[in-house]
């Protein structure tokens, strides 16, 4: 291999790496933020002690998660110096800038507020403890705002000019920056996506729990309590969540469709400019001759996917390529993502995600508690729901076996659609790193030896390895343990200024690590 | 005075923000070693900086952003050239982070051994390897005219930077001691102020020597009394601790970071990293900041929420002011 082409190649591997890994914890840790605040919330609302056990259950969940997503979020914010110290230089004036905001204003406040939730359950009033998680939810939002709209400025390069003696991007607008469509569309699309996440993870570990009730195999019925409270939960929130992921992947394609058309005909393997243009349910592409050899289409959807009307005009591969030749100079192929991983990353990002949407619509209607289901067929809050077809049919034994599974087996599907959906918009980018403006070529570090490289992405990947083993042997062991239902809450309402010190001297800590 | 002379300053503020609050957290973390007993003192020493040290951390991701927002080059030089020793911090800081909320999860004597272990070095480490960084970037390393490290590894690992690297290992040290005898009750509230005296002796030679090094080879009027005001400090510190007045002992080896950390600082100005090369090839505030504009943006955003970090940062320390003792710490794990 080429020299500089291994020196790119290493560096995107470590970056892919690194980057899909860091956002498994995220959409995880942004959307349990907000379940845990909302189930604390009830329970400070109507003191039912099945909300407070879902809250210390799923906050264990999420404390074990945003652990792993905090201390790999610290590679992402020093990974740009080390490996792409040129994109550093080139962009710094402009892509600084959300991410210092991001540390500054949204970080800090994520950090600072959930050790106090941690340690706060006998130190701080009800009311302000759960103030904190709010906090923490909210800075989570935030954090995915801020690097969003860097991102989008990676997509979509607004607010700035070229500096004439430099030669390198300047802000000249940090309100477009931060406003531009681009930005809006992709954060409205992550934290959908990262709510059906976080929704569907839920569902699957209380399908777990209520699927051994079933069985009668769990005989403590506040467990099946908490669980089932949070099964409904989790199903609400996937149906929106998953709605809302649809409308705004959607919306973000018509943007892409505008912004970046070579990412959208790579996505769809359209090699040549249509009108109407087909969506392609399958096909096995031809790089080197620049057509599909096989390909199955169903005509105008396309272009309704980029204009909302079945007839209009989309570009295909081979004539963008002509046109950023006319450009950029070069070959046609220079300008010609991965298709191969771009069109599957794309349908594996919207068939992962939409499956979950599904099975939580069919799960909302099934699990129904009163509307449309007669009173002998309703079961107590504490006992596992039948699953209900209609007003008096229940689903059969084998029917029901296999919703229960569906609840756990697709658990882990919008993580696979998150990741696969990043793969996707970042690969099909390429060759640039800031869309039009540099080449991913251009934009690593010239001193870094290929050995240093070499030496970091073998280290963080097992790295990263290792900890994943840990990490998803306690999130098993806790998960199938469910809620420990023999915790009680703090019996009297702390006060901010605390107990004397007499009093508390030689209290133990409601929580210590 | 102009904004990135502002934002030089800023950034100063931010590390030195940050050795002073994750200095006391990885001097805690070395402590669990040096000063603990049993695994009971161990908890306790951990869980003074249970609730805090993730914020404390976060000092850190902004210093780094905000060199990245207001000075590019500084922020792609000093990351690319300092590639393995950064690699290191950051393989440390990831597993501490985790050791900390991973330890207590698993009953298993040999798992939370394990993260003990993993506690105590990576605090160790970092703490050693961001004196090594700082002294590096205070004598200047080789910088080409692209404004690229083109040294070695090796290069980084000279006697001054050595020196540099045990200074901040035995300063965090000192001052993790000093916040273990605020924090704690009980035996190991005595035992914590016996060792501060110990390390800060040692201390005090080796700050003398790298700071008097690093006066001699860069420094300048500015350096010069913020090297006094360090010393004076850490002598206080010692007094105080000796006296048994522990806040004040923290007050003042907080103020010996701040001034020592300062004094760095203060000797680079206006460079942010010279060349040894040549110094024509010097990163310097004017030459590898970002456009006014930006900095503008940044300084807005920096004056509304600085404090606002301050004030409920502060508060956190606030809430849990209470010393922790052996008695405090709960039998089961949750």
């Amino acid at each position: 291999m080429d020299l500089a082409v291994a020196h790119e190649t290493i560096s995107r591997w470590q970056f892919g790496i690194t980057t899909v890994y860091h956002f498994l914890f995220v959409p995880l840790t942004i959307s349990l933020a907000s379940i845990v605040a909302g189930l604390q919330t009830a329970w400070v609302r109507t003191g039912k002690e099945k909300y407070f056990h879902a809250t210390k259950f799923w906050g264990k969940l999420f404390l074990i998660n945003i652990a792993m997503g905090v201390v790999t979020g610290i590679v992402q914010e020093f990974q740009f110096g080390m490996n792409w110290s040129d994109y550093s230089r080139f962009v710094g004036d402009v892509f600084g800038a959300p991410l210092a905001m991001e540390a500054l204003i949204a970080f800090f406040f994520e950090s600072t507020f959930i050790g106090l939730w941690i340690f706060g359950w006998d130190r701080l009033p009800k009311k302000i403890h759960l103030a904190c998680i709010w906090m923490v939810a909210i800075g989570t939002a935030l954090s995915a705002y801020f690097i969003l709209a860097a991102n989008s400025w990676m997509q979509h390069p607004v607010g700035y000019r070229i500096d004439p003696v430099t030669g390198k991007a300047q802000l000249t607008d940090i309100v477009r920056v931060l406003t531009q469509n681009t930005t809006l569309v992709q954060v409205f699309h992550t934290l959908t996506a990262a709510f059906l996440t976080g929704a569907a993870f839920v569902v699957g570990i209380a399908s777990f729990h209520l699927w051994r009730a079933k069985q009668g195999k769990q005989p403590d019925k506040r467990k099946t309590a908490a669980m089932r409270t949070s099964l409904r939960v989790g199903l609400a929130i996937a149906v929106v969540a998953g709605l809302g992921t649809a409308i705004s992947g959607d919306t973000l394609g018509k943007v892409m469709f505008e912004q970046q058309p070579m990412k959208m005909a790579a996505a769809e393997a359209l090699w040549e400019t249509q009108a109407p243009a087909p969506f392609s349910v399958f096909a096995v592409g031809d790089v080197s001759k620049g057509h599909n050899s096989v390909a199955l289409e169903i005509p105008g959807i396309l272009s309704f996917l980029a204009h909302n009307d079945f007839s209009s005009e989309v570009p295909g591969i081979n004539d963008i390529a002509a046109a950023e030749v006319a450009q950029h100079g070069g070959q046609p192929t220079d300008y010609i993502p991965n298709i191969f991983v771009t069109y599957w990353g794309f349908r594996l990002m919207i068939g992962f995600g939409m499956t979950s949407f599904v099975a939580a619509l069919i799960g909302l209607w099934t699990t129904r508690r009163r509307f449309w289901l007669a009173p002998e067929h309703r079961t107590g809050e504490d006992e596992p729901p039948k699953l209900m077809l209609t007003k008096n049919r229940e689903m059969n034994v084998f029917f029901t076996r296999w919703s229960w599974r569906i609840g756990i087996f697709t658990m882990g599907f919008p993580l696979l659609a998150n990741s696969f959906g990043w793969i996707f918009t970042e690969m099909g980018r390429q060759p640039w790193v800031v869309f039009g403006l540099m080449r991913t070529r251009d934009a690593v570090s010239p001193n870094v030896t290929i050995g240093t490289q070499v030496f970091g992405l073998v280290t963080l990947t097992a790295l990263y390895a290792i900890l994943a083993v840990i990490e998803v042997g306690l999130l098993t062991k806790y998960a199938a343990a469910g809620p420990n239902t023999d915790e009680k809450p703090p019996a009297k309402d702390p006060t901010l200024r605390g107990p004397s010190d007499d009093e508390d001297a030689d209290q133990p800590l409601a929580f210590a690590y | 005075m102009h904004l990135h002379d502002l934002w030089f300053i800023l950034i100063a503020v931010l590390w030195i923000g940050y050795f002073f609050l994750e200095g006391f957290d990885f001097g805690i973390g070395i402590l669990t070693r040096l000063l603990a007993r049993n695994t009971a003192e161990r908890r306790v020493l951990i869980n003074t900086i249970g609730p805090v040290w993730d914020g404390n951390e976060v000092w850190l991701l902004t210093a780094g952003g905000a060199t990245f927002a207001a000075f590019p080059d500084w922020y792609a030089t000093l990351f690319s050239g300092f590639f393995i020793p950064l690699l290191a911090i950051l393989v440390c800081l990831i597993v501490r982070g985790v050791s900390f909320e991973y330890r207590h999860q698993r009953e298993s004597r040999r798992w939370q051994r394990n993260w003990e272990l993993a506690i105590f070095w990576t605090s160790l480490l970092p703490s050693f390897l961001w004196g090594v960084a700082f002294a590096n970037i205070v004598r200047g390393v080789a910088i080409d005219q692209d404004k690229n490290y083109v040294g070695t590894l090796w290069d980084l690992l000279n006697p001054y930077a050595l020196l540099g690297g045990l200074t901040t290992l035995v300063l965090f040290t000192f001052h993790g001691a000093v916040f273990a005898a605020l924090k704690t009750s009980g035996d190991i509230r005595h035992r914590a102020r016996v060792q501060a005296t110990v390390l800060g002796l040692v201390l005090a030679l080796l700050a003398a020597a790298f700071l008097i090094w690093t006066q001699i080879d860069s420094g300048n009027h500015w350096s010069l009394a913020a090297l006094i005001v360090a010393v004076l400090a850490l002598v206080a510190a010692l007094g105080a601790n000796q006296a048994g007045r522990e806040g004040w002992a923290f007050g003042f080896s907080g103020l010996t970071i701040v001034a020592a950390v300062g004094m760095l600082f203060l000797s680079l100005f206006p460079d942010v990293m010279p060349s040894t090369l040549n110094p024509d090839w010097s990163l310097t505030v004017t030459n590898s900041s970002s456009s006014g504009y930006t900095l503008k943006v940044m300084t807005v955003v920096a004056l509304v929420f600085t404090p606002l970090v301050l004030l409920y940062q502060g508060w956190t320390y606030w809430v849990f002011r209470r010393r922790i003792g052996v008695q405090n710490i709960p039998a089961a794990h949750h």
